[in-house]
């Protein structure tokens, strides 16, 4: 068109300059407001506030029972091994994806064949680490479901990931890594902090 | 009378389209004249849409998104809300009901050929209708705050963990909580009544416009637009789709509320398909259900999830599960591009085709039957195998839809 408003002409220059500077600034004021709402989203002070350490008293633990407690709404193990349960652990060892705990699961003190600091008391977060189910303790040797060669352990009943009575994860399952073990210490004999590393920094 | 009528109407056109929108979509509107009862489930899809909406306002009224009060506030709308166990019933059935016609309507499209050139947006926005009913399905179903709906969504949201790298901080903002806790069930319950409802009313107002755009796919997969009355402009096989359509649709109708009504007075919970025992029990943080399985119309892929037990290239099981179930749903998005067959219509294609499609539909059941299993060696490998055949039937079609031998397609709709 032969008319002296040619978009084409105006849009070079200064005009074409404004629209992209413009556009530029409307885009940063989007980003802008955008921000607040994304952020609102993310877990609260009060959330935050809500992971304090828990006190366990362990003195009526029986060896082979099951303790749950909850810490920051997950549920926690205690688990009071017998020493069959803990000969178990060696021979279990080849069907294991990670028996050494090399992926960084555990805190540093977790890091044995047991998987804890005193070796009959295992704690361990009860979450599978595939999605996130609670596994159920089976401490029933060799029962039907689980085939003749279970030696006790946990069972995942929502994708059947398996892990040993130290939390490690059986190959070939659903599931990636070892049970998490959460930072825990003894504050005395029957005492267990769980949450945290002293009653300090509790 | 009729006189007065035609002032305010020509009043109100004046101000707004409404004569000329109502013709352009239903008197004007040219509808292919050999639909057969595959074309129900369109207009069904919006009939439950319809009820999802109006029983979901009066749920609304007396339902708590409180994680200490909404189990309580379910069993009191059940209770002691006059009709309120209508009303439910009328919600938790529709959802099914909603996936079944669905899955019906895009059966259709996959037999006939309706997601083939012009209409790929068509069909992408429907993909985008069924992601958004997806995620209706799964927020509401968390709402009730019984076992399920805990373990479900724990599961679910875990899967976000898998991703690398912002796995973590994705799943915390997805919760607003370093669990799944009050937060979640109380945001979830926003996305539920205001986000999804409006997306996807939005979308199915797109999904028509576009619709009416094309023109509908028909049982014979050719285009009624080629051939019209070269007097009236008209698609010789078209007809328009008010009154024709209008009230064949209303007798579909009937048949689905016969069938609506049925489920609601007489199984509402479908032995534990529509409405799981274990969502009877109020959720416990501490304990998994023995056995949990999401409702119905997530099984097939939740069988997929699971079918992947091995680490393979540099990524764990977990994340190639995720991947694999996501892929399960979103691949339907590239048929439009997998489809070499010079014919649309299943009619007027290969055996080739009909063999794959008949294992396609075999697959989806087998793995939809798995996913509410528990998992055994056996139903571990079954998964595999299926979940195979499933997505060969999308990754080989480019392949077999142009070997395939087709017949050739008539110039006008056939019976």
């Amino acid at each position: 068109m032969a008319d002296s408003f040619s978009i084409n002409n105006e849009m070079s220059g200064r005009r074409k300059f404004l629209v992209a500077a413009t556009s530029v600034a409307g885009g940063v004021a989007g980003v802008g407001i955008v921000a607040p709402f994304v952020l609102s989203m993310m877990p609260s002070e009060r959330a935050k506030a809500a992971g304090a350490p828990v006190e366990v008293d362990i003195s009526k633990l029986e060896p082979g029972m099951l303790l749950m407690v909850e810490w920051r709404g997950r549920v926690v193990w205690i688990l009071d091994r017998t020493p069959q349960m803990l000969a178990t652990l060696e021979k279990l060892e080849p069907q294991l994806a990670d028996p050494n705990s090399e992926k960084e699961q555990q805190p540093d003190y977790a890091k044995n064949r047991t998987r804890s600091i005193k070796s009959e008391i295992l704690v361990v977060e009860g979450i599978c680490t595939h999605l996130g189910c609670s596994p159920v303790f089976r401490k029933d040797i060799a029962p039907e479901d689980l085939g003749s060669d279970w030696l006790g352990g946990f069972f995942c009943p929502c994708h059947g990931s398996k892990f040993d009575l130290a939390g490690r994860v059986y190959k070939s399952v659903p599931a990636p890594t070892n049970l998490v073990v959460p930072p825990h210490v003894y504050l005395s004999d029957n005492v267990l902090l769980i949450g945290a590393e002293s009653k300090e920094t509790a | 009378m009729n006189k007065q009528n035609n002032t305010f109407l020509e009043w109100i056109d004046k101000r707004f389209p409404l004569v000329s929108t109502w013709k352009e979509h239903f008197t004007e509107y040219y509808a292919p004249k050999n639909f057969n009862f595959w074309y129900f489930f369109g207009s069904l899809a919006l009939l439950v849409l319809v009820n999802q909406l109006v029983t979901g306002i009066f749920l609304t009224m007396s339902y708590k998104p409180d994680s200490s009060l909404a189990f309580a506030s379910v069993e009191y709308i059940m209770r002691d809300v006059d009709y309120g166990w209508l009303i439910r019933y009328m919600h938790s059935t529709g959802a099914s009901m909603f996936f079944v016609v669905v899955y019906l309507h895009m059966f259709r499209g996959m037999m006939y050929g309706s997601y083939r050139k012009p209409r790929e947006l068509l069909w992408l926005i429907g993909m985008g209708i069924f992601f958004v009913l997806m995620s209706l399905a799964f927020t509401g179903y968390i709402l009730p705050w019984g076992q399920m709906s805990y373990w479900g969504a724990q599961v679910i949201v875990s899967m976000f963990e898998a991703i690398p790298f912002i796995g973590e901080t994705l799943h915390n903002w997805i919760l607003g909580d370093f669990m799944l806790s009050d937060a979640a069930l109380n945001r979830f319950f926003a996305y539920h009544v205001v986000t999804l409802p409006v997306l996807i009313v939005v979308l199915v107002f797109v999904h028509i416009i576009a619709l009416h755009e094309v023109g509908s796919n028909n049982p014979d997969g050719i285009e009624i637009k080629e051939n019209k009355n070269p007097q009236t402009k008209i698609p010789v096989d078209g007809i328009p789709f008010h009154p024709y359509y209008t009230v064949k649709d209303i007798f579909g109708v009937v048949i689905f509320l016969i069938v609506f009504c049925g489920i609601i007075f007489f199984a509402p919970e479908m032995g534990g398909y529509f409405l799981e025992h274990n969502n009877f029990i109020p959720a416990d943080t501490l304990k998994t259900p023995d056995h949990i399985a999401p409702v119905w119309y997530f099984t097939p892929y939740y069988s997929m999830l699971r079918a992947v037990t091995v680490n393979f290239l540099w990524v764990d099981a977990k994340l190639w599960g995720v991947i694999l179930m996501v892929a399960g749903v979103a691949v339907f998005c590239f048929l439009p591009w997998l489809d070499r067959s010079p014919v649309k219509s299943i009619r007027y294609k290969g055996p080739i085709f009909k063999f794959a499609l008949t294992l396609f539909v075999i697959s989806f059941f087998v793995l939809g039957w798995l996913g509410t299993q528990s998992p055994t060696p056996l139903y571990t490998l079954l998964a595999q195998i299926f979940s195979v055949i499933y997505f060969a039937f999308f990754i080989l079609m480019p392949w077999y839809s142009k070997i395939d031998k087709t017949k050739p397609e008539p110039k006008r709709v056939t019976k």
